[in-house]
């Protein structure tokens, strides 16, 4: 079965490219690509882009699926689906359910049901630290080879400094990937806002945006110190680049992450107490999110995700402080992403490098690039078709999105998975 | 030679000396009249600071039948426990006229501290992760019975090399001796700049056991498994511990070794510990009591009833 995505204007990350041209995809993977003029192959079926974009599937690092424990937030069937009208082909999922992914066992079961439930790809990261509790190390080898990705307690820092160098040194030998949360716990503890007048003006508890320069410098010691693999997630502040610079200058393996509701949004959105604002880290001021959107566009953050935590109404309809933090983000985390494009400041390829190419680097993937050999993980979309998001319409079971009624541009057409359609959008 | 506090000062003639001395007493723990004599009228005293059966037994046993006078005391109930310092407590008991000491203590360095205090002959039976010298020299002389030479072989150390004192002196003794040795276990196993150590360093257990001529396996400290260097015991066995697929990567002839008491399927399965074949752990214990022997003798013949050098 051969295929021909023909008429499309081609992204290319791994080149810092785009341009107009052809793709042909055969057994599941990418065959050929076809600059515009060439001679194009017979193919069984014809894929007609219209000129739209033709990019590598979306691999979103940290999405949260509420299986086990969390049904009633979010499914693999419905987080996967959300995540093929996203133009994400690969969800790399967080451990943090209820119980946590800690065991191979656990692990196995997860793994088990995504392949049952969710169109799209899914690899499951396991935690760190068993129970999350951030005092014994997980079975990072039984773990790893039952298909862990990644070892991370998600949003919970691990506050034991011995613990954590332990095990950095421990999964150097596993070659695993260790992903932080550069947060001080305990300046952070139970705050919903970064510290400054406007929160001061809200009257809500609020973190100083230093205290992730703080766990960021600290975490970084313990990379220099072990030479281990590690990632940092969900970076939102300018205080904390310089450091993440000058640790990657030194040559420590270390790479960074954003969300991308930090990319687009800033501490002033939450003026109403919109509880579908609360995030963490909570939003930063607009200086910190410009500075983060630069920071993208010189390569200094590598991936940028969703961070997709659904939260049920339940959770949400409460005070700002007292409701749950994250937001739903697998289908709006292109159109909000675009908005750095629109804006001049990152290229259309910048931003696949984070969406797709940087992610299967650091997973050690095979995707994440628009180039023979390949797998067929692919979306097509209209980077200027502009709508109004209606939460009400996302696939995902939990409506938490911050992007509600927000007038977007950006469009996901269809998505492939392994050379299989797992999403199309009819015309309009 | 005064003392025996480690390998670390013992010469490649000396290891050799006490081994050739070690085999005579191997010879005669065989026979049924085991008493060879030698230390008539010495007093020896066993302290162990930290508790250990098996190494108390193997002194006290050896200093019984060379016929010394063999007083084994439990510091866990001594003075110690009242506030007494280590200095103190070897004042006192120098004071008695011993002739030979053998000191088990938690602490490295502690127990030539307390040889410096004293003017009878000390033997190191274990301190902190410092040195265990009768170990290594009873390790070796298992070695060369069973290979026939003890330079020119291949040794894989294996398991919680950092925490053990065993190992320590065993990669004293097999470098003197001019052999190749692999240190195998978790990087978190691992002592820091272990590289400067002039051995080979391996995670992967199929990769150091290639080729060697001994596998020596090492105790998984249990009580330090909560501290976080290694995730859990199914773990540990599943990529550390000793079975019959990683053990077909050493030679076909590859003796295997454990300084006990073992965690069966922790660090080796039971199997192999019993395989009479490829297993010399019994022996080791054996060949202890001569070693123990053998170490006895020459420190009470190279030391005057004073405690003086004649």
């Amino acid at each position: 079965m051969k295929t021909l995505f023909a008429n499309a204007r081609l992204i290319d990350p791994e080149a810092g490219t785009e341009g107009r041209g052809a793709l042909l995809v055969e057994e599941g993977g990418i065959a050929a690509v076809f600059p515009e003029g060439a001679g194009l192959p017979a193919a069984d079926e014809t894929v007609e882009c219209g000129g739209r974009c033709l990019a590598p599937g979306i691999i979103d690092i940290g999405v949260k699926i509420g299986e086990p424990g969390e049904r009633h937030k979010e499914s693999f069937r419905t987080g996967g689906l959300a995540a093929a009208a996203g133009g994400v082909t690969t969800m790399v999922t967080r451990p943090d359910t209820l119980p946590p992914i800690d065991d191979p066992e656990t692990l196995e079961f997860v793994s088990r049901r995504a392949r049952e439930a969710s169109p799209v790809r899914v690899l499951p990261m396991a935690s760190l630290t068993k129970g999350r509790e951030g005092r014994e190390m997980v079975e990072m080898g039984l773990l790893g080879d039952a298909g862990a990705v990644a070892f991370t307690d998600g949003v919970r820092p691990v506050h034991n400094t011995r613990l954590l160098q332990r095990a950095l040194t421990y999964a150097l030998g596993l070659d695993a990937l260790v992903i932080f949360h550069p947060q001080e716990p305990v300046l952070s503890a139970g705050s919903a806002a970064t510290a400054g007048a406007f929160a001061s003006l809200l009257g809500l508890p609020a973190v100083p945006a230093m205290a992730e320069k703080m766990q960021l410098a600290r975490d970084l010691a313990l990379v220099e110190l072990t030479g281990g693999r590690a990632h940092a997630d969900q970076i939102s502040t300018a205080a904390a680049l310089p450091l993440l610079a000058a640790a990657k200058a030194q040559g420590l393996r270390v790479t960074a992450g954003a969300n991308v509701h930090h990319l687009t949004l800033n501490e002033y959105d939450i003026a109403d107490y919109r509880t579908f604002f609360r995030i963490t880290p909570p939003l930063r001021p607009e200086t910190d999110r410009v500075a983060l959107v630069q920071a993208v566009a010189d390569g200094l953050i590598d991936v940028i995700g969703s961070f997709h935590t659904p939260q049920d109404e339940e959770s949400k309809r409460l005070p700002f402080e007292e409701a749950a933090p994250g937001a739903v983000g697998l289908e709006t985390l292109l159109p909000a992403a675009l908005q750095m494009v629109h804006s001049g400041m990152v290229s259309l390829p910048r931003l696949f490098a984070c969406l797709s190419t940087n992610p299967a680097r650091l997973l050690g993937l095979d995707g994440g690039r628009l180039s023979a050999g390949a797998p067929a993980d692919l979306v097509l979309f209209d980077p200027d078709a502009p709508f109004v998001l209606d939460r009400y319409t996302l696939r995902s079971k939990s409506k938490n999105t911050p992007f509600d009624q927000r007038r977007m541009q950006g469009r996901v057409f269809g998505t492939w998975v392994g050379g299989r359609r797992v999403f199309t959008r009819e015309q309009g | 030679m005064r003392h025996l506090l480690g390998i670390e000062g013992l010469s490649q003639g000396q290891i050799t000396d006490i081994l050739d001395l070690s085999e005579r007493y191997v010879s005669r723990n065989r026979q049924n009249d085991k008493h060879a004599g030698g230390l008539e009228g010495k007093t020896m005293v066993n302290m162990f600071f930290e508790n250990s059966t098996r190494t108390q037994a193997s002194f006290e046993i050896a200093g019984k039948r060379l016929g010394a006078d063999v007083l084994n005391m439990s510091m866990a109930t001594s003075s110690v426990k009242k506030g007494e310092t280590l200095i103190d407590t070897a004042l006192t008991l120098n004071a008695m006229h011993p002739d030979l000491l053998v000191v088990r203590h938690q602490n490295s360095g502690a127990v030539a501290l307390l040889a410096e205090k004293v003017n009878c002959a000390v033997i190191n039976a274990g301190d902190g992760r410092h040195e265990h010298p009768t170990q290594a020299l009873l390790d070796a002389l298992t070695i060369r019975r069973r290979k026939g030479r003890l330079h020119r072989l291949t040794v894989a150390i294996c398991g919680d090399i950092a925490h053990s004192r065993v190992a320590r002196s065993n990669l004293f003794l097999l470098g003197k001796m001019e052999n190749r040795v692999r240190l195998v276990g978790p990087r978190t196993l691992m002592p820091t700049g272990v590289d400067k150590f002039g051995v080979e360093v391996f995670e992967d257990m199929r990769e150091g056991l290639a080729g060697a001529d001994v596998v020596m396996m090492l105790r998984l400290q249990k009580e330090r498994m909560d501290g976080g260097f290694i995730p859990s015991e199914r773990e540990y066995f599943h990529r550390w511990g000793l079975d019959a697929e990683k053990l077909s990567f050493a030679r076909d002839d590859a003796i295997v070794m454990h300084p006990g008491p073992m965690n069966r399927g922790v660090e080796i399965d039971g199997e192999i510990a019993d395989d009479i074949n490829r297993s010399v752990i019994q022996e080791q214990v054996e060949m202890g009591v001569a070693v123990r022997m053998a170490v006895l003798d020459l420190l009470s013949r190279h030391n005057g009833p004073t405690g003086i050098d004649v």
